[in-house]
């Protein structure tokens, strides 16, 4: 196992700690950026999928990941983002201005939601972001003047001065960067004062508290932050899929984010992005899995809904830390042969007292 | 007067409306009191029990009451299987992780629903031997449906009632849902009552389900009801089993009134809304009986 010895302090800071690493994603950018001479149109809009799942997954595993606090609401920030984009695109306001308006008008929502959800906590929160993503989901279908209710709105390409993102190869450049860009941006939020308050309070907010963190103040940042980047994703899925109506955005979606968080690994910006690939090849996968078992489509529903609902149940038990966590675990394997002991990574239970003392 | 009698009949039929709610939340509270946990499958459940119940009554064609005891008795199984193989390994995980296995089990039950042969994706009914006829008292006309609502409902909330307070077992899961370990100091199998905690919540979501069916049928998606009973629970603060009760029925009622004087939309918010400014001004719900956790 490689040790490092540090020197410096700035050594200690720095994103990349090991010349190793800095090889393998150097490779990685290089492979990113030639993949439109290697792949086909289909593969390279799937890896733009990647880029929008993976900025809307940065945004849940912020909250639920970071924070603790379990989203069932993702879906409406997404919806906002979404609808944001398309109206300003329609009355003339420039691609630049637009995306960065539609990450604040969610992030704007979010902190007005915190409002009321401040002060909640586990479950609480759960179903009050649950509730307000139904709110919003209603109000995109009745304000038709706004919105133009379920027949939905066509979303026109992204035009940046004269050039128009018209080509597959150009959206995955730019949903890719803005992933680079989202993937930079939170690795230095959460090593600053505000990201050691956040995982701060996911491991115990009492104690959170004691050492002078302001949760309600926290919590509505940790909320408007995670709005913003959903939103963002929500605009490039606007541009992405050029036609949005609001049955996109039901509690399926909140789920999606959720699944994608918890199979990726809850806390590891790793995980949002091994999560988004995950997310996007897994209807894929569903449709081998019908073909190979020779299922009728009749049952796509219920096969959609089951291995959703198994995957949620078996990483759960098996794994919580997700595709992330099982790559370091085979890593930390390789590492230290024959010397890895199965109980380095044993799950810790907690034998909590009740929340309802009286 | 005309005016006074359309509002009463409005207020039966959101009481009626709020009875399903209550039930459903008491299953949500029951469950969370004795383990806290929030079960999301409840809904899901309650439409795996009205299932059971429309293949018993309608398919095998058996009585009304055997079908429906059946059906409980079926349902108070697989709740406690539940409990047993996926629920009880993660005995001491933080609450997400718990949140998202149950939002996983409600997932499965949808897909198990849609693939057995004769359920799928149709609508059914559960012929019922009171269902079609109305009662009028005065100048008030109520269905027998609601009125059969309304009974069960106050029948399962007595008898819950008489269970925790006289029988042993009663106390003892009482004594589970205020302190696990203490509990267990003093012999109460704290695991198997966990266990039939969850066979009467998913045996109650079976109750709701059947009692449903014959207004809003039997159909995979009749679960998302459940999603209407979490107003219901956390405006009655989560902990509390009369709480669960009385946020069913103000929520009942709330809905059928803005559904009436509101403009069209607002009754499926109604709840949602209702939710967030009780939130907003008690955090813990109006029957709150937590205080600050300890560490």
């Amino acid at each position: 196992m490689h040790v490092p010895m540090k020197t410096s302090y700035n050594e200690d800071i720095r994103l990349i700690r090991q010349r190793g690493t800095l090889v393998w994603y150097a490779l990685l950018a290089l492979a990113l950026l030639a993949a439109p001479f290697y792949l086909g149109e289909h593969h390279l809009s799937q890896l733009s999928f990647v880029g929008i799942y993976a900025i809307a997954g940065l945004g849940a595993m912020l909250l639920v990941g970071y924070t603790g606090q379990v989203s069932l609401g993702q879906a409406a920030f997404l919806a906002i983002g979404a609808y944001t984009e398309a109206i300003l695109q329609k009355a003339g306001v420039p691609f630049a201005a637009s995306l960065v308006l539609a990450g604040v008008m969610a992030g704007l929502t979010g902190a007005i939601l915190s409002l009321s959800t401040a002060r909640l906590a586990g479950i609480y929160l759960a179903i009050a972001t649950l509730a307000f993503a139904f709110i919003v989901e209603e109000v995109l279908t009745r304000w038709e003047s706004l919105t133009n209710g379920s027949l939905g709105i066509l979303v026109k390409r992204i035009q940046v001065g004269g050039f128009t993102f018209d080509a597959e190869w150009k959206f995955y450049y730019l949903s890719t960067g803005l992933l680079v860009l989202v993937l930079w941006l939170m690795i230095n939020l959460l090593r600053s004062r505000t990201g050691r308050a956040l995982t701060a309070m996911r491991d115990s907010e009492i104690s959170a508290q004691s050492l002078g963190i302001h949760l309600a103040r926290y919590k509505a940042i940790v909320l408007a932050l995670s709005g913003a980047l959903t939103g963002v994703a929500g605009a490039l899925y606007a541009h992405r899929i050029q036609f949005i109506t609001p049955d996109q955005f039901t509690i399926m979606a909140s789920v999606e984010l959720l699944v994608l968080v918890v199979v990726g690994g809850l806390g590891s910006l790793h995980g949002a992005v091994f999560g988004a690939v995950f997310i996007v090849m897994l209807p894929q996968f569903i449709v081998l899995l019908r073909d190979a078992f020779g299922i009728s489509s009749t049952y796509q529903a219920g096969l959609d809904a089951g291995v959703y609902g198994l995957l949620m149940v078996l990483f759960m038990l098996f794994e919580p830390h997700g595709i992330y966590g099982r790559w370091q675990k085979i890593k930390l394997y390789l590492d230290i042969f024959p010397f890895y002991r199965k109980a380095t990574f044993r799950r810790q239970r907690m034998f909590q007292k009740s929340e309802q003392l009286r | 007067m005309q005016g006074l009698i359309e509002f009463t009949q409005m207020i039966i039929s959101g009481v009626a409306t709020g009875c399903i709610y209550a039930i459903v939340a008491l299953g949500f509270v029951l469950i969370y009191k004795a383990s806290e946990i929030v079960n999301f499958a409840q809904g899901d459940l309650m439409m795996l029990g009205a299932f059971l119940g429309f293949s018993f009554i309608t398919l095998l064609g058996m009585p009304f009451y055997l079908g429906l005891m059946l059906a409980l008795a079926c349902m108070a199984l697989i709740g406690a299987l539940l409990d047993r193989v996926v629920l009880r390994p993660m005995a001491g995980q933080p609450v997400f992780a718990i949140v998202i296995i149950t939002i996983g089990i409600g997932f499965v039950i949808r897909a198990v629903v849609i693939s057995v042969p004769g359920w799928g994706t149709e609508t059914y009914g559960i012929a019922t031997p009171y269902s079609g006829g109305v009662t009028t008292l005065g100048g008030l006309v109520i269905s027998n449906e609601h009125l059969a609502i309304i009974g069960a409902t106050l029948a399962l909330v007595i008898v819950l009632y008489l269970f925790f307070r006289f029988t042993m077992l009663g106390v003892a899961m009482q004594a589970t849902s205020q302190n696990q370990l203490a509990a267990y100091y003093v012999g109460v199998p704290v695991k198997s009552i966990l266990s039939m905690i969850w066979a009467i919540s998913a045996a109650t979501a079976a109750l709701v389900g059947i009692l449903l069916a014959p207004i809003t049928f039997v159909h995979v998606n009749m679960g998302f009801i459940g999603l209407k009973a979490f107003p219901a629970a956390v405006i009655g603060g989560f902990g509390s089993l009369p709480g669960a009760v009385v946020g069913g029925l103000i929520i009942g009622v709330v809905e059928a009134l803005a559904g009436f004087y509101l403009p069209e939309g607002f009754k499926d918010i109604a709840a949602y809304v209702l939710m967030l400014l009780v939130l907003a001004v008690r955090p813990k719900g109006l029957f709150a009986q937590s205080v600050a956790k300890k560490v």
